[in-house]
């Protein structure tokens, strides 16, 4: 077979292949990953919310940008004040295209001076590339060369004082360190895609079994699982984290203009500095959005329970609701008037609550106010009763702590 | 108001009464919950019997709490969190074991190994049972009417269940007098061949029963224990984190949170009554508290036979809770572990190793131990219900050990010759030996061990007779006949004093439906 007509690997699938029982394989960037591991992905996601969740995150694109203008290059691109980044610092960022609409959103890592790593959902190589004309910046994608695990959950502390060279302790939220697991040099951010205590653990491809392989000791006597992608999207919503192509639409892929999206519509304010140096990409769009106000916002809609069963009893049967994380637009109504859309609707295991990511229209998105959203029941179109609230649904106290 | 001046009391700080008096506090009323132990949580406790070894000493696993109590009093914001538990084992005699998993076509194919027919048959029976459990459903909800009664209410309540019965297809009531009558043996028996599946099928109808699987009656508690699948979309089954003690430390946040006192070491030696109704109570150390309302959520004999003078109760009313059947036929056997117990049928360790595990070979197997138990002895082969808490929750017990509950039946609360240290120890040791038969390596493997008698439960978690339900689910205890005819409406004889537990409608387990109903009818009385 040709080649590159197979999806690729990750780093890891020796070990992940072998594991899932489910073989429910899901597409990231070209590669293959798990989409969970047992039939049932309620383990995997307790994982996540109270032990230790491991999953493979390799298709993360990576780039290493150095050089004396890599934090202007940065600043430049991204919505945040990269001159105030301190050395293992990590920064949760988009990136804007002239216009203030979102383009992809990423973190971006102070690994020396002039020496940053940023990782992407889509390829950003040219996006970099056209905005560095005339500085002194060497942009290296790495996302093949470099495998990337993401332990999350209450012990993954724990599990990764039992492993690493040097205790996790001091580490802060949204830091980094380098140390090293076995004999492998690793570097340790604590962030994560689950709004849990979590770190995320990035390593030369190579190394990436033994890496494995440690955790996956260290983790036995604190109940460490293996964890696909679907169980990690059920968090995510929990923990008010958007995800590109399903809630939003990168602003170089829109069709319509109607289909882009600004950091502020998704709720990013806090990682836009306006009151930052210099020019950035899109800084005049966003500042004219901040002051007149956005016409979207992206909430978080809780489904009333009651009014859920009620439409099921009417047919004669008990809710039911699928038992993971759905990817499909939903109509989100205001007295029978559509105001917006639910992007990513999800049980919540945690918190007995049935909840979604909605894109409501300006004055609709204001906490508290009562609108509806469609289900299928038993083949027809229903809408049951929600109100909206602010996101994150969850967030543990033990996050940041 | 005054120091020790309340609205309402309540007597009992288990899950029911936390839940009464969360109800009550949150319809803001200046509501105390009183406990006799140090500790909340009743029957539902966690406790560390051995440094770094936590039990979920008494009741084990969430089925049927209420959702509509999980959501009104937020207990998730309190830290209750149902962990699945996703799996059965039942090891079977010749070496081999029988599973049932959370997953459809794993477990048809598991049956289909042992059995083709009963591979096919378990799909149809779990519909019916689960479309029987959704037609007996409502009425749990329901403060059961009397229908002797001509008040408007009772009329209108049974209008109500017969406006509901109605609905149902003739097919399906004529399934439900069925199911309510026949004995579980003979319900599976129609269904099914392979031993080790009606064994432990047959398992969860005699739970908390005094009652062989062969009894009539039983099919109806096996149905009890399908009303948890009606709310499957809720998931509210599993084991809940830190054990059952995590779900009444959670109700008694959220309590607490509405405004509700909880005393504990606060143990009730009196109702007071004054004019004919429920003033208040004393407690043992002589303290007075006063209150409009008392509601009590401890057993049907303490609640009306040792709290209350006989005197302010009608003399039928007090032979009816003199009837009231309450013997314990059940023990626990609680398991400090220094490595897993390795199953012959499953070597190393197993993902089975997350779920249940049960000792039920075969309905005569269950039949026999019963046998024992009629004439007064515990059995020597006992049905156990075991599962590993630290599989499950790893803060159960330090990094590499475990422990294991074994809820075990029976154990007669009537042991010939009452119950002592040496019968404990020969009731444990009976346990042990049974485990041993299926997992050798459990001897060497125990650090420590509880054994908790019918007794034992009476004596700690203050449950009179040892029932686990604090009454039996017997045909004659149910609905309006909980725990007497007439006041099956949380109301009792005494005004002022109401009661709700797991003695009153619907009955046991941690369901919380009577505690949230009693708080419901004390709202109504209000004036």
């Amino acid at each position: 077979m040709l080649e590159t007509l197979e999806l690729k690997r990750t780093p890891f699938h020796e070990r992940t292949s072998r594991l899932s029982i489910a073989q429910n394989w899901r597409r990231w960037a070209g590669h293959i990953v798990a989409g969970s591991y047992e039939l049932e992905i309620d383990r995997e996601y307790w994982a996540i919310r109270d032990g230790a969740a491991l999953i493979d995150v390799s298709p993360l694109m990576k780039y290493l940008i150095e050089g004396e203008d890599a934090a202007r290059l940065l600043h430049k691109v991204t919505t945040r004040d990269i001159f105030k980044m301190a050395i293992g610092q990590v920064y949760y960022t988009g990136w804007c295209d002239d216009d203030g609409k979102l383009l992809d959103d990423g973190t971006v890592s102070r690994l020396a001076e002039n020496r940053f790593r940023m990782t992407s959902a889509e390829p950003s190589l040219r996006w970099l590339s056209m905005n560095a004309v005339g500085m002194d910046v060497k942009i290296t994608e790495v996302t093949e060369q470099m495998a990337a695990l993401s332990l999350q959950g209450p012990k993954s502390r724990t599990v990764l004082n039992r492993c690493c060279a040097e205790p996790l302790d001091t580490l802060k939220y949204f830091r980094l360190m380098e140390t090293s697991i076995g004999n492998v040099p690793v570097s340790i951010s604590r962030t994560g895609y689950t709004g849990d205590l979590g770190y995320e653990i990035w390593m030369e491809a190579e190394h990436a079994l033994p890496v494995w392989d440690a955790l996956m000791g260290a983790g036995n006597d604190y109940g460490i699982t293996p964890c696909g992608i679907l169980a990690m999207d059920m968090a995510r919503v929990e923990a008010g984290l958007f995800m590109i192509d399903v809630d939003y639409t990168r602003s170089n892929h829109a069709w319509i203009a109607g289909q882009q999206s600004t950091p502020f519509e998704l709720g990013l304010d806090w990682a836009v500095s306006l009151d930052k140096k210099g020019y950035f990409v899109g800084r005049r769009a966003l500042e004219r959005e901040k002051r007149d106000g956005s016409s979207w916002k992206l909430m978080g809609l809780e489904i009333d329970w009651v009014g859920l069963e009620r439409l099921f009893a009417d047919v004669g049967l008990p809710p039911h609701i699928p038992a993971m994380a759905v990817r499909a637009s939903l109509p989100v109504m205001y007295e029978g008037q559509q105001v917006g859309y639910a992007s990513t609707s999800t049980w919540s295991p945690l918190l007995k609550k049935y909840i979604a990511l909605v894109h409501l229209q300006r004055p609709y998105y204001a906490p508290g106010t009562s609108l509806t959203m469609e289900v299928t029941v038993e083949h027809h179109r229903r809408h049951a009763p929600g109100k909206v609230v602010k996101l994150p649904f969850y967030e543990p106290s033990w996050k940041r702590k | 108001m005054a120091a020790n001046h309340y609205d309402a009391i309540v007597i009992g700080a288990g899950h029911n009464g936390l839940i009464a008096g969360a109800y009550l506090a949150r319809a803001g009323k200046k509501v105390v919950i009183l406990e006799r132990r140090e500790m909340v949580g009743g029957a539902a406790v966690t406790e560390e019997i051995f440094p770094g070894y936590r039990f979920t000493e008494f009741s084990y696993v969430v089925s049927l709490l209420r959702p509509e109590i999980i959501r009104e009093l937020e207990l998730p914001r309190h830290g209750l969190k149902i962990l699945p538990l996703p799996s059965t084992v039942t090891p079977m005699d010749n070496g081999d074991y029988l599973a049932a998993w959370a997953d459809h076509d794993q477990t048809r194919r598991e049956i289909y190994r042992h059995s083709p027919r009963d591979a096919e048959a378990y799909d149809e029976y779990n519909l019916v049972m689960a479309r029987a459990a959704k037609a007996i459903k409502p009425v749990l909800g329901l403060v059961p009417p009397d229908p002797s009664s001509m008040s408007p209410r009772d009329l209108l309540g049974l209008l109500k269940l017969g406006q509901y019965a109605k609905s149902l297809s003739e097919k399906e009531l004529y399934r439900i007098a069925k199911l309510v009558t026949q004995s579980s043996a003979d319900l599976l028996n129609e269904w099914f061949e392979f031993g080790p599946l009606k064994g432990t099928k047959s398992a969860s109808g005699i739970i908390g029963t005094f009652l062989g699987p062969h009894s009539p009656g039983t099919a109806y508690v096996l149905l009890h224990h399908y009303m948890g699948e009606i709310d499957g979309a809720f998931r509210a089954w599993g084991f809940a984190k830190d054990g059952n003690g995590g779900v009444t430390t959670a109700i008694a946040s959220s309590a607490r949170a509405l405004g509700a006192e909880i005393r504990t070491g606060a143990a009730v030696s009196q109702v007071i009554v004054k004019g004919g109704r429920a003033a208040g109570v004393a407690l043992e150390n002589g303290d007075e508290l006063r209150a409009k309302v008392v509601l009590s959520a401890a057993d049907p004999k303490r609640s009306f036979l040792q709290f209350v003078e006989s005197k302010h109760f009608p003399d039928d009313f007090v032979q009816q809770i003199r009837n009231f059947r309450v013997r314990g036929s059940s023990g626990k056997v609680n398991i400090a572990l220094s490595e897993l117990p390795e199953f012959t049928c499953l070597p190393g360790e197993s993902p089975l190793h997350r779920g249940a595990i049960s000792i039920s070979p075969s309905i005569d197997y269950i039949e026999r131990a019963y046998d024992e138990a009629k004439y007064g002895q515990f059995s020597k082969n006992p049905y156990i219900d075991m599962f590993i808490p630290s599989m499950i929750d790893r803060d159960m017990a330090p990094p590499g050990h475990h422990v294991m509950s074994c809820f075990v039946q029976y154990a007669p609360y009537d042991i010939e010759g009452g119950w002592d240290d040496q019968k404990r120890d020969a009731f444990g040791e009976a346990v042990i030996s049974t485990i041993e038969r299926y997992a050798p390596n459990i001897r060497r493997a125990i650090v420590g061990k509880q054994v908790i008698t019918p007794k034992d439960i009476e004596r700690i978690a203050g449950i009179t007779g040892g029932n686990i339900f604090h009454g039996e689910l017997l045909l004659h205890q149910l609905f309006f006949l909980r725990p007497a005819p007439q006041w099956a409406d949380f109301r009792t004889p005494l005004p002022g004093y109401y009661f709700g537990a797991s003695g009153a409608h619907p009955g046991g387990g941690v369901m919380g439906a009577a505690g949230k109903l009693s708080a419901q009818e004390v709202l109504a009385d209000w004036k």
